[in-house]
């Protein structure tokens, strides 16, 4: 196919291609403190509609003249209101984010990449399985699945973290378990004096989850090694590989395809994922640094 | 196109020159400097490399005097149009802070276009195949790089036969030349032979045809058509070097854990050599530099590979810390991933990652000795 046809293709000429890397002005209205390093921005649009998004989605934030990074959105999709983006503070962007105030712009491209399409797990029991600052990329998900909860069996949300203190919306984990039936099972890395709930790997949590495998749709979302234990723990149990979604995590620049560096072998994760199932991944992480 | 051949002299071939740039169009093609062949504004055709050839080998790169006047009479070069098109590096955005708030006052988009349109002279079929595959990366998906389609979109492409194709060129393998196929403009063949200097023309498109109404050509005789074809044989024989291409993907997915990565990686000086005069590679970074103030910054974008360690570098280390498996990366992309993403290998077979290997590491030995290592097995340990 000629240049020429590439672009008729695409419905368009040079000059009204929609630039990918353009970014749209949001303002921070609120920023809310989670942990001691985790928070949440809410960003309202400057211009324009609400942001459009799929659970399990991206943007591209940036903060002026700091740089720009993915960063998964954690809000509740059919709630109109500001885009929820729950932060991280590990390096020099994600700090200027968090730390930038109330009122300041900051640039929003997106949303970018494929979504949990919580919905396949209608019918049958759903798991969850967090690990981490993995945890709110799941939430618009299981947001989701609760505002329609009784198209689901049982629903099982494992979450690991390393200290009691690095819980992220407990409060909520609360509600969920009283007012949705859903099953919530915590697990940290270290659990100091006050803490009485379990100790070790989110995977342990598995085996006493009470799903039915066969009937089974998994979500995870943490550190890949995680990740990986866990969609082979859930595949030995019977879940079919091809029902279990997991968010991928790569360096991305662009976050449309163009920049390269999100490659895992022929996928580009910021297109083809961020969430891939795990019969396509398999092969793909079973070779280290590919 | 099914238009008749014509021939072109040298005065034909200044005509061609004068009319590209009387139409507007900024014509860039082969010239010599600092002893390689590299891409540079044309006016005449004095620029060109008239009488040169090369030697090119692994690691191995010289300019030679020829016995004749050729103009085209070398290979590869050390850049092939990329970054003509895809510049090294280029403005995305530049904008303005004051206290909260920021705007975006100039975009690079706006501007991608204004040094053209461009003429390219003397693109070789390799290259050529290159700009298609850069066509389907860039333009051929979901989202588009707006700055190489301002670029593009008026570019003007005389291509050129390969007749002197050097010690690392493999593009007979690839199916890739050395004779254009597809995607010119123009093509010309060079004719050196008892006759004068001249050129065989075909026609690729009607704007190609439009162009050379205006330049004084003749009709091609039968013996110069012939003259060119076997110009073309000679060419498709004098290959350098040969790759086979027969189940390249399944060889390189079998074999991600073979220890000639190892092999490799003891050589490989991960100095992004290859990746910079590949005609294919696409990665890029963005880069944003702001002033003293923080007030005024700007977003670049710049060419980026995958040998460096920062290229995969996610909180938490590097996914490719070891060299070895930045190489793996690279081989497999061009060779394996890339018919998976875009439906066509990511390699044209130019041999420049060859000869501008400082560690002479060779795409062609690679692939074969990985076609012939025993499989381990796979799966972590």
């Amino acid at each position: 196919m000629s240049m020429v046809e590439h672009l008729h293709r695409a419905g368009t000429s040079p000059e009204t291609l929609a630039d990918p890397m353009r970014p749209r002005r949001y303002r921070i209205a609120h920023t809310r403190q989670d942990t001691r390093d985790t928070f949440t921005l809410e960003l309202e649009p400057t211009e324009g509609p609400p942001l459009a998004y799929r659970p399990g989605q991206f943007t591209m934030l940036d903060a002026f003249g700091v740089g720009e990074v993915p960063i998964s959105i954690s809000g509740d999709p059919a709630r109109g209101g500001p885009l929820e983006q729950t932060i991280r503070d590990v390096g020099v962007v994600t700090h200027a984010l968090i730390t930038a105030p109330v009122g300041t712009l900051l640039g929003v491209r997106g949303p970018f990449g494929t979504s949990w399409d919580v919905s396949l797990g209608a019918g049958g029991d759903v798991v969850f399985i967090a690990g981490g600052i993995g945890f709110p990329p799941l939430r618009p998900a299981l947001l989701e699945l609760i505002s329609e909860r009784d198209r689901y069996g049982r629903v099982v949300l494992l979450y690991g973290v390393r200290t009691p203190e690095d819980i992220i919306f407990g409060d909520e984990l609360r509600s969920w378990a009283h007012d949705h039936g859903i099953v919530v099972g915590v697990t940290v890395d270290n659990g100091q004096h006050a803490w009485r709930g379990k100790v070790g790997l989110v995977t342990q949590l598995i085996p006493r989850a009470g799903f039915d495998p066969r009937n089974t749709t998994a979500f995870v979302c943490g550190p890949e090694v995680m990740m990986r234990f866990s969609a082979a723990a859930l595949a030995d149990r019977g879940v079919r590989p091809s029902r279990i979604r997991m968010s991928m995590e790569r360096n991305m620049k662009c976050g449309v395809g163009l920049c390269g560096h999100c490659q895992l072998r022929e996928l580009f994760v910021c297109v083809d994922g961020p969430v891939l199932t795990y019969d396509r991944l398999a092969p793909l992480l079973s070779s280290r640094e590919l | 196109m099914d238009a008749e051949m014509r021939v072109l002299d040298l005065l034909g071939l200044q005509g061609l020159i004068d009319t590209l740039r009387a139409r507007g169009y900024a014509v860039v093609g082969p010239t010599v400097r600092d002893g390689a062949i590299v891409h540079a504004p044309i006016a005449t055709i004095d620029d060109l490399p008239r009488g040169w050839g090369d030697d090119q080998d692994a690691a191995h790169y010289r300019l030679r005097r020829r016995a004749d006047d050729a103009l085209f009479g070398f290979a590869a070069g050390a850049q092939s149009p990329k970054p003509v098109l895809f510049p090294a590096e280029e403005l995305i955005w530049r904008g303005r802070r004051t206290g909260e708030e920021f705007t975006v006052n100039e975009d690079g988009a706006e501007r991608a276009g204004d040094e053209g349109p461009y003429a390219l002279l003397g693109v070789r079929s390799c290259d050529l195949h290159a700009l298609a595959i850069h066509d389907v990366v860039l333009l051929g998906r979901d989202h588009v790089d707006v700055r190489y389609a301002a670029r593009r979109a008026g570019a003007f492409v005389v291509a050129v036969t390969c007749t002197a194709p050097g010690g690392t060129c493999f593009c007979a393998s690839m199916g890739t030349g050395p004779r254009p196929d597809a995607g010119y403009d123009l093509a010309l063949t060079e004719l050196l032979d008892d006759g004068p200097h001249r050129f065989l023309v075909e026609v690729g498109t009607p704007r190609g045809e439009e162009v050379l109404a205006e330049v004084p050509t003749t009709s091609a005789p039968a013996h110069d058509v012939r003259a060119a074809d076997d110009a073309v044989a000679w060419s498709v024989a004098h290959m350098g070097r040969t790759l086979d291409t027969d189940g390249i993907k399944e060889v390189l997915y079998a074999n991600a854990e073979s220890p000639r990565w190892d092999d490799v990686a003891s050589l490989c000086l991960a100095c992004t050599n290859c990746t910079l005069v590949c005609p294919t590679c696409f990665c890029t970074s963005v880069e944003d530099v702001a002033d003293l103030t923080g007030d005024v910054a700007e977003r670049r974008r710049v060419w980026d590979s995958c040998f460096s360690e920062d290229f995969s570098y996610i909180h938490g280390g590097a996914i490719r810390p070891e060299i070895r498996s930045r190489y793996r990366q690279w081989i497999t992309h061009k060779l394996a991933s890339w018919q998976d993403q875009f439906g066509m290998s990511g390699c044209v077979g130019c041999g420049r990652c060859i000869t501008w290997c400082p560690a002479a590491i060779d795409i062609t030995a690679e692939a074969a000795a990985l076609r012939w290592t025993p499989q381990p097995a796979a799966g972590r340990s």
